[in-house]
């Protein structure tokens, strides 16, 4: 399976040249671009590791680049995003958030249904790769 | 024609018998209003041969202290406060016999955090005085020490997002089609296909609650099972707008609270349940995290025509007090009235911090929001994917994008449907990023997503040529000129 999290997941994976004009378009808006990684990409994990602060005072996109290509030689079997923060009053949030390295193989989730009172079920959504300890999913060291 | 105040003063004014309405108080040309003044104004419509001023000062009497004679208990009060007073009357471009009143209510006359009171006195009995041919609440002025009295929208655009975990784009929905007949189980198989295919949201209609066809709890059930599904199958968050809607208040607390029990993100409910009904709801959701979809069901009855009725940009107003997070507001382009200024301007009033008069798209009035927080915007009606490029253009991205039929009525199927909206989404995204004009390059923007994705491919072959081309009814009543500056 593929995870659709991010902006830009149903398409096919981005190039750099892409992620580059992506990530410009973010500088251009003051926002800050925050790497991120992860090998439990379970759509309510949102704390992804922080490859480094979100660089702020940044205007150009080949800073980013570097870093990211930085990131990927360490975690390139695992999942990478950007997210780029906006601090204008009023928002303070993540503004666009993209997918931009994943695993070879996803292994995807399995829905746990835990039959309780009548007819309700509670649901877990359990991630197939952290059955293993973090850093030993998707055949990482 | 905003001449010079006519109030009777002293002791006269309170002599026994009938007064003009502008001759007690109710036209106040020379008043500044306050800070703290909610102003409405309204497009009157007099009776043949009724002055438009009396006219005008009539509807500040009756939407404020006024009766129809003049009464001595008036003297036991602060009268002067308490009177409604209009401050300026202009005619309605380009319309005869139709004129905009400026009307400013203290603040005093109204209950903190209270739609029932605030419409009670603004539209409660004023609409039907016979005086007038028709009457229009255009748009309202409400000041930042009453705005603060309201909640506001229980979650807001930003945090629906961080909820959602979803960044940058326009959310997309669909509503489940046909809107009546389906089982449960059948029900849910709609949700499950559209969510699996891409979707963020789907939704039921404003006319699902609980029918023999399908009760509430075999929806919310089988929706959940649908929910979580595509969540596993998707790795990405994903909620259906449960319609809690019901006959009374004890069955929609009933109803959100099985929600809120299965999990769900959002609950929905509908604008015929009444303004105290809505904020007793948004009240809940903030207690609940739970995100509270409004759809407008209703509303053209009286906010279509632009002689009589409400204006869609005031029940917005007060939808922000009130405290929903979702509100239909519009598509330029779908099956239902609305035309391009004027949705905008509805979209000013649910996304913007301050609004700023903008005469040419019907915003008469600056708003101060104070920090409230921002409602989402939902278009949703007869839309499609080739229309990715106008939408994002009319609509911008901090909207709910609803593909109904264009979702399940898709050749291949719902999954296929769903996920040919979400490629053209985010293709149009990626370009209009990248800095292209993607307003007049979409058609080709289309094309080449479509090269890798044979759904997109095939809705654009279906829906190429459907549009929806009407007059539009509701319209601004003032267009931008350029002049030349001294």
């Amino acid at each position: 399976m593929r995870v659709t999290q991010g902006c830009f997941s149903f398409l096919p994976d981005l190039t750099d040249e892409q992620i580059s004009a992506q990530v410009q378009y973010c500088l251009g808006k003051g926002w800050a671009v925050n790497i991120e990684f992860t090998d439990d990409p379970h759509p309510r994990n949102t704390f992804w590791e922080m490859w480094g602060l979100p660089m702020f005072d940044l205007r150009d996109a080949a800073g980013v680049m570097m870093e990211l290509n930085a990131c990927r030689k360490v975690y390139g079997d695992r999942y990478i995003r950007m997210s780029a923060f906006d601090s204008s009053h009023g928002w303070e949030s993540v503004r666009l958030s993209f997918i931009v390295n994943r695993p070879k193989d996803e292994p995807g989730f399995r829905l746990e249904r835990h039959e309780v009172d009548g007819r309700n079920i509670r649901y877990t959504t359990k991630s197939y790769a952290v059955d293993r300890p973090e850093g030993g999913r998707y055949g990482g060291k | 024609m905003n001449e010079l105040s006519m109030t009777v003063r002293g002791k006269d004014r309170y002599k026994s018998g009938v007064m003009e309405y502008k001759k007690m108080g109710y036209w106040e040309p020379d008043y500044e209003p306050k800070v703290t003044d909610i102003i409405a104004l309204f497009r009157v419509t007099p009776q043949d041969g009724v002055d438009p001023i009396e006219a005008s000062a009539a509807v500040a009497g009756e939407s404020s202290t006024a009766t129809w004679t003049v009464v001595w208990t008036d003297r036991l009060t602060a009268a002067e406060k308490y009177r409604a007073k209009c401050f300026r009357v202009d005619p309605v471009p380009n319309s005869p016999g139709q004129y905009f009143a400026y009307i400013a209510y203290d603040l005093d006359l109204f209950e903190n955090g209270s739609i029932a009171n605030l419409s009670a006195s603004i539209i409660g009995n004023v609409f039907g005085f016979k005086p007038l041919k028709a009457l229009r609440l255009e748009d309202m002025r409400l000041p930042v020490a009453y705005v603060k009295t309201f909640q506001g929208p229980a979650t807001g655009i930003v945090v629906e997002r961080e909820r959602m975990d979803k960044f940058g784009r326009p959310l997309l929905g669909a509503t489940v089609k046909p809107k009546l007949g389906l089982s449960g189980r059948n029900y849910g198989r709609v949700v499950y296909e559209a969510l699996k295919g891409g979707l963020d949201f789907t939704k039921d209609d404003e006319n699902i609650n609980s029918q023999p066809f399908m009760h509430w709890r075999e929806r919310f059930l089988y929706c959940m099972e649908a929910v979580n599904k595509a969540q596993a199958a998707s790795g990405e968050v994903k909620g259906t707008y449960l319609n809690v809607t019901a006959g009374t208040m004890e069955d929609m607390y009933e109803r959100a609270e099985f929600a809120r029990e299965l999990g769900s993100v959002i609950i929905m409910i509908d604008l015929v349940i009444g303004y105290t009904a809505i904020q007793s709801m948004a009240k809940w959701a903030r207690r609940n995290d739970m995100i509270l979809h409004l759809h407008r069901a209703g509303h053209s009855t009286y906010t279509r025509q632009r002689n009589h009725g409400v204006s869609f940009r005031v029940i917005a107003k007060w939808m922000r007090l009130a405290g929903v997070d979702h509100i239909h507001a519009g598509t330029v382009v779908g099956k239902l009235e609305g035309d391009p200024a004027t949705t905008r301007g509805y979209y000013d009033i649910c996304r913007e911090d301050f609004n700023p008069m903008r005469l040419e798209h019907g915003v008469f009035f600056d708003q101060d929001w104070a920090s409230l927080n921002k409602m989402m915007p939902v278009a949703s009606g007869g839309i499609h994917a080739g229309q990715m490029h106008q939408l994002l253009d009319h609509l911008g991205e901090d909207v709910v994008l609803q593909f109904g039929g264009g979702t399940i009525g898709h050749p291949m199927g719902i999954q296929a449907g769903a996920t040919a909206n979400r490629v053209a989404l985010e293709a149009m995204i990626l370009a209009r990023n990248e800095g292209r004009d993607y307003l007049h390059e979409g058609p080709e923007i289309l094309a080449k997503a479509a090269q890798t994705c044979t759904p997109l491919k095939s809705a654009l072959e279906v829906w190429k040529d459907v549009t929806f081309n009407y007059q539009s009814t509701d319209m601004p009543d003032y267009a931008p000129t350029t002049s030349v500056s001294m």
